[in-house]
């Protein structure tokens, strides 16, 4: 199929960017999105022009490194699923095709499609551990006892990817979903507990100091997540926030 | 302090302003439905209301105050969540993943607003000055014919109409969602979500059939 694709191009996080128009031909339906562009910059290569940048990594779908809005949805129309596991048989002969960063203030553009995502990685580092011994007195996972509904619901919140869906598709940029995962897969199971009081303040701090908007509840980021991370979630956030902040 | 500062927080503060202010329209569409029901019931609570010293020096005060800080608040949160953002998409599809009422609060809140600012002038304004400023005797009979009265213009009644309409889309995302805000996600939930909704359509669809009742059935002297 033959493909008009609209692409974000910047060159630094300096330069402003723009969207320039590249016509793509011979895409067949069994391509991975990713496959797409690399098939589009081995074009561009070979013209001498620059390719265009963009995050991949295990493509798979489990990384969360792939990024990419795609006509106004992070990781395209399809759902549950990251953008190197979206298939161009989702798209028809002749569409045009939008392809941007994912946009937040909190995300700046280093490069054409590639964005800094760290202040998720400084998010998670405020708190999204727990504090275990590992010098020869570590104690089994597994000889404590948790009940199988809480095991689930932690293991689901547990399989955020971090990719930052949830904060391009939110018309805030919030990053509540992603925290709030965060924030669960620990609060639910008890070695969660001794350090549950100051990680979900500290989390929720550093959320804040990077500058991600405030949540509506318009549940854009529950559709668009690729993971299926739910907006239970972020209640349950709300209730640890309030209880850690009421005890001091 | 925290709290106060914390985006957290700002949630908390929306929700419980606006389940206050849902508990408040409650009371009012109650007594608004007594004047198509029983004007003298209308007249006796609104006296009531328009005298008592509870009401009229704590209450309505607290009143003021809540909707003081749900708007701006509501301005606050706006503001912030626009700058999250600095560079937007050229091309963002809103409707595939969330429903146009929630990401337009804004929007009907600033009708619900300016709607407000013409109620105040219509009915509050108008009976501070009867009451504290022209210090008019109580007269317990008045309120029913000044009510019906003022829906007689066409105008006023379509303004009414259409601020109920922004009402009702402004409580079917805000009242349920605020359950969300305060954490509360349980086996309840799903029925609070329900109530919610129904209570988002019936109680605006009251105030409506209220406007345009009176407007239809003018006093004749």
């Amino acid at each position: 199929m033959k493909l008009y694709l609209k692409i974000w191009r910047q060159k630094d996080a300096s330069t402003p960017g723009k969207i320039v128009d590249y016509t793509l031909d011979g895409v067949e339906g069994d391509m991975s999105f990713l496959e797409m562009l690399d098939i589009l910059n081995e074009e561009l290569v070979s013209k001498g022009e620059e390719p265009v940048e963009f995050d991949h990594d295990c493509r798979e779908g489990i990384c969360g490194t792939c990024s990419l809005q795609i006509n106004g949805e992070p990781h395209g129309p399809d759902r549950l699923v990251t953008t190197c596991q979206l298939h161009m048989r989702k798209f028809n002969d002749g569409d045009t095709i939008v392809i941007e960063p994912f946009r937040a203030t909190a995300f700046p553009v280093i490069k054409d499609l590639i964005v800094d995502r760290s202040a998720f990685d400084r998010i998670q580092q405020a708190g999204g551990y727990i504090s275990v011994n590992t010098s020869g007195n570590t104690i089994d996972a597994n000889a404590i006892p948790i009940n199988k509904h809480a095991a689930d619901e932690a293991m689901d919140a547990a399989t955020c990817i971090g990719c930052g869906a949830c904060v391009a598709a939110c018309k805030n940029a919030s990053a509540m979903l992603f925290t709030s995962a965060k924030v669960s897969q620990f609060a639910l199971l008890p070695q969660g507990q001794v350090e549950a009081t100051e990680r979900v303040q500290n989390m929720v701090r550093q959320m804040d100091l990077e500058g991600f908007g405030n949540c509506t509840n318009t549940g854009a980021c529950e559709v668009e997540c690729p993971k299926g991370i739910s907006l239970t979630n972020i209640a349950r956030m709300n209730r640890e926030y309030l209880s850690a902040t009421l005890k001091g | 302090m925290s709290l106060i500062k914390s985006s957290l927080a700002r949630k908390y503060v929306m929700a419980l302003s606006g389940l206050f202010l849902v508990t408040f329209l409650i009371l009012h569409v109650t007594i608004n439905l007594a004047s198509v029901f029983s004007p003298d019931f209308f007249n006796e609570a609104s006296h009531f209301m328009g005298y008592n010293p509870i009401v009229q020096f704590l209450m309505q005060p607290i009143l003021i105050a809540g909707v003081i800080v749900h708007f701006v608040m509501g301005f606050v949160l706006e503001i912030q969540n626009r700058k999250a953002r600095n560079v937007g998409y050229v091309k963002y599809n809103g409707s595939a993943n969330a429903p146009w009422v929630s990401r337009n609060m804004i929007y009907s809140g600033l009708v619900i607003l300016a709607f407000l600012a013409l109620h105040f002038y219509d009915f509050w304004i108008h009976e501070m000055a009867y009451k504290y400023v022209e210090a008019n005797p109580e007269d317990p009979t008045r309120y029913y014919h000044e009510t019906v009265e003022k829906f007689a213009p066409f105008w006023r009644t379509i303004l009414y109409v259409v601020s109920f309409v922004l009402l009702s889309l402004h409580l079917w995302h805000g009242f349920a969602s605020s359950f969300q805000s305060m954490g509360a996600n349980n086996k309840y939930t799903v029925g609070f979500t329900k109530f919610a909704k129904i209570f988002a359509v019936v109680v605006p669809l009251a105030f409506a059939f209220i406007a345009l009742y009176h407007h239809l059935n003018p006093i004749t002297h």
